[in-house]
């Protein structure tokens, strides 16, 4: 199930010889092998360019692609609904590192693609879409199922493409392929009108590469770099603030061994857990909105920061004005557009985040002396512990169930979370360790992404690696007829939804921020999910009490296929600490009544 | 049973001096810094193909980046052409605008033009025709050309850099301006020095003939 599926070199070596020209005769007959058409082209970039794994759902006008899928090894996954086919084939990027590829027709099914683009984009995920077009002579017509799909998905793929011959859909798709994975990555679109995919061709597609107007640059400047080192070495309270980049750029390894080297504290955006062991002693864990207190106090009291492969959302930022504003900031990052965007950077190191993690270590001479700093983050540690309260007249609190999942699984276990409340839990309570096991939606907040992206992320899992999706109620109820999918594919996934009937975060904000007016954020009725579960054909679970939670959560995991488990929490809990926003990360406050 | 979140309270913590402006640069607390913005010609060696136009006009508008004007037409180079963009932004700003503009794929080089470049923009206006020999004498002033004269109208183009063209507009204000139509400006670097960075001269890049573009697939929006 989850083992890549290889490319079969000698099939496409028979097919050559077969072209071959028999002496004599007129080689303008041999053109194409009969039958042979734009969609094989299709099929056969992707398999040359490496791809592994498909998430789609059928329609008119990509039937030419899946009537050539038919004949191939590329292993391909009928989803329920599009937008889904979007966040699995995210996930799987997230996970593997390779674009995962999703599938759609015109129309209907390209807008619902949208949504999982935009994610993968916000995100910089590597991902391939191809979709489906009406005939290019009905292009422009308003014809039956006709949306401009490059017009409407041109702001959020990092390119995109209206391929306009069979001979050269091929090479197309494989370009496509390779620039979602090189640099910074990124989805991109391909879409195939179906006269493109339907004409027969004799062309085969060579080789996936980069367009030829990308090249970028990986090894940064040496005196940018000596800069650098010069700054961090006499820094007395520097911080090391790691972004999605480095997990993206596989330079996990050397950001480990150049923070524990130095012996300089780790704080993580979002995208970035599990980059740095949180259980580590230099561990600040994340930073931001709902970051820990010693992460948002160290950032912002550092005097350098060291910052690897992130955008400086205004999540993770609060408002820059205050958002280490004493720091001099030294960004690494390969897309030199992210240098000085939301936060200026006092020193550039554009390039690839292993490559200039290597160049710093070679040209540091000494670590920074900062015992005392070192030890004032351990202070705000112990000032500022994540804890929760659990007191016996309440219902149960979700941290505890966060909690207790991880505790009955493996360290490479992959969590995906949809978004809200829930996302926050499941991020605070549990301890990352390993790149690529956590999976959610950071920078377009897409709730609904969690049942789809485990979906995806299995397809990516090693075989003995678990899989736990965190969803709210509210967030589930988007996508989870993606359940079906699950259940069809015997995928072992358990899903445990932190069940409190309300739209949480919003709930939340209403009480802090609205008077608590409850508008449109309170369900009077909602559906129960153990038996919604079993409909679907998954296993389904219920569970309310502490003496219960690890029993239930011990069961759900053992059963061999999809699990949902219905958890009842309190529905009164928030998320802290919370920085409000556009507020100091360094004034986060505790509880509602220090917003 | 454990406690919940503990420690002090927001204003019991301490808290920086220092603040960054809204550009996120660090700033003296006692020194509010708004940067000013200015006006920069950028140029950008494209691929000629169908949807660039839309691309990179749509990444100003997404990104809200403050836009004179726009111009595009082929080089001599098959296959590509010369994007010029009048911005108004501050000096982040334009850094911004030149590496967003690098990122799309069908760019090739992006560059900004020193304030020694040589820039034209071409307006066409349209004005009464009441009084034909002092419309004439005005286009004559500005080395205009007349390209149509009737009894009720008469239109003339005239060419060259923004100063002129205001100070022309102004000048044909008194006969009445029915219609007009301005290009924007477009402009090369002076002397040897390439418009964009690393560009070759096209006449040898053209002779090479060597171009993929038969390969290449695009949008048709344009």
């Amino acid at each position: 199930m989850s083992d890549p599926v290889s490319p079969s070199f000698d099939a496409e070596t028979e097919a050559e010889a077969e072209l071959e020209p028999e002496p004599g005769e007129d080689p303008s007959a041999t053109d194409a092998e009969p039958g042979r058409t734009g969609a094989h082209s299709v099929v056969a970039a992707l398999e040359n360019a490496g791809a592994e794994a498909m998430f789609g759902v059928q329609g008119g006008a990509i039937m030419p692609v899946y009537d050539a899928l038919y004949d191939s090894d590329l292993r391909h996954v009928m989803m329920a609904h599009e937008q889904a086919a979007a966040h699995a084939a995210d996930a799987y990027g997230i996970v593997s590192g390779t674009p995962g590829v999703c599938l759609a027709t015109s129309g209907p099914g390209a807008t619902n693609l949208v949504t999982g683009i935009a994610d993968a984009d916000m995100d910089s995920d590597p991902m391939v879409a191809l979709t489906g077009q009406v005939p290019t002579d009905f292009v422009g017509n308003d014809a039956f199922q006709e949306t401009d799909t490059t017009g409407v998905t041109a702001p959020i793929t990092k390119t995109n493409y209206f391929a306009d011959h069979a001979d050269t859909v091929g090479d197309t798709v494989g370009e496509a392929f390779a620039y979602a994975a090189a640099g910074r990555p990124g989805p991109t679109l391909v879409d195939l009108p179906k006269d493109v995919t339907q004409d027969e061709t004799a062309v085969e597609p060579g080789d996936a590469t980069v367009p030829d107007t990308y090249d970028p640059q990986t090894e940064a400047d040496d005196e940018a770099v000596a800069e650098a080192a010069r700054r961090l070495e006499r820094a007395e309270k520097p911080v090391v603030l790691v972004g999605g980049g480095v997990i993206k750029g596989d330079a996990t390894e050397e950001l480990r061994a150049f923070a524990r080297e130095y012996e300089i504290p780790v704080a993580t955006s979002m995208p970035a857990v599990g980059a740095f062991p949180e259980d580590d002693d230099l561990s600040l864990e994340m930073v931001g909105m709902h970051g820990t207190g010693y992460a948002n106090m160290a950032t912002t009291h550092c005097d350098v920061m060291l910052a690897v492969g992130t955008r400086f959302d205004d999540r993770l930022t609060g408002g820059v004005d205050t958002f280490a504003p004493e720091a001099e900031v030294l960004h690494v990052d390969i897309d030199p557009a992210e240098i000085s965007k939301n936060v200026t950077a006092d020193v550039a190191l554009i390039g690839d985040a292993a490559t200039v993690l290597d160049q710093l270590d070679a040209e540091m001479e000494r670590a920074p002396d900062c015992r005392e700093w070192r030890s004032q983050c351990w202070t705000w540690k112990s000032e500022y512990p994540m804890d929760y309260a659990t007191p016996d007249d309440e219902p149960l609190k979700p941290q505890f169930v966060v909690e207790a999942f991880d505790e009955a699984t493996g360290d490479d276990t992959i969590v995906t979370t949809g978004v809200g409340q829930h996302q926050m839990w499941a991020v605070q309570y549990w301890t990352y360790t390993e790149p690529r096991t956590w999976v959610s939606s950071h920078g377009l907040g897409t709730m609904g992404y969690g049942l789809p992206a485990a979906i995806g992320a299995k397809f990516a899992a090693d075989d003995d690696q678990q899989v736990v999706c965190f969803e709210g109620d509210g967030s589930f109820l988007m996508t989870m007829q993606e359940l079906s999918v699950a259940v069809r594919e015997n995928l072992d996934i358990t899903v445990a939804v932190l069940n409190n009937e309300y739209i949480g975060m919003v709930r939340q904000w209403q009480d802090a921020f609205y008077d608590g007016r409850h508008s449109a954020s309170e369900y009077n009725w909602c559906p129960e999910f153990e038996p919604l579960a079993e409909a679907f054909g998954a296993q389904g679970f219920t569970v309310s009490d502490y003496d219960e939670v690890a029993d239930t959560v011990e069961a759900a995991l053992a059963y061999d296929g999809p699990s949902v488990v219905d958890v009842r929490i309190d529905p009164a809990e928030n998320v802290y600490p919370m920085v409000p926003s556009g507020g100091a990360n360094g004034k986060f406050a505790l509880s509602e009544d220090q917003l | 049973m454990t406690e919940g979140l503990q420690g002090p309270a927001p204003d019991e913590r301490p808290h920086p001096d220092g603040r960054r402006t809204k550009q996120g640069t660090r700033i003296d607390p006692e020194v509010e810094a708004e940067q000013d913005t200015r006006t920069a010609v950028v140029s950008a060696l494209v691929e000629h193909e169908p949807g660039v136009l839309a691309k990179v006009s749509g990444l100003f508008s997404r990104r809200q980046f403050n836009i004179e004007s726009l111009t595009v037409g082929p080089t001599t180079v098959e296959g590509n052409a010369r994007i010029t963009l009048v911005v108004e932004e501050t000096d982040d700003g334009i850094d911004q605008v030149k590496k967003q503009v690098e990122k799309l794929r069908p760019v090739i080089q992006v560059g900004e033009l020193d304030d020694d470049a040589v820039c034209a923009e071409l307006v066409v206006l349209k004005v009464r025709g009441d009084e034909p020999d002092k419309v004439h004498a005005i286009t004559q002033m500005y080395e205009g050309q007349t390209l149509d004269a009737g009894p009720r109208t008469i239109t003339v183009q005239i060419t060259g850099d923004q100063q002129k063209i205001d100070d022309a507009v102004d000048a044909f204000r008194q006969f009445g301006i029915i219609e007009i139509a301005r290009t924007g400006q477009t402009a090369l670097a002076r002397g040897d020095t390439p418009t964009t960075p690393g560009e070759e001269p096209g006449h040898e890049k053209a002779a090479e003939k060597t171009r993929k573009d038969d390969t290449r697939t695009g949008t048709y929006d344009d």
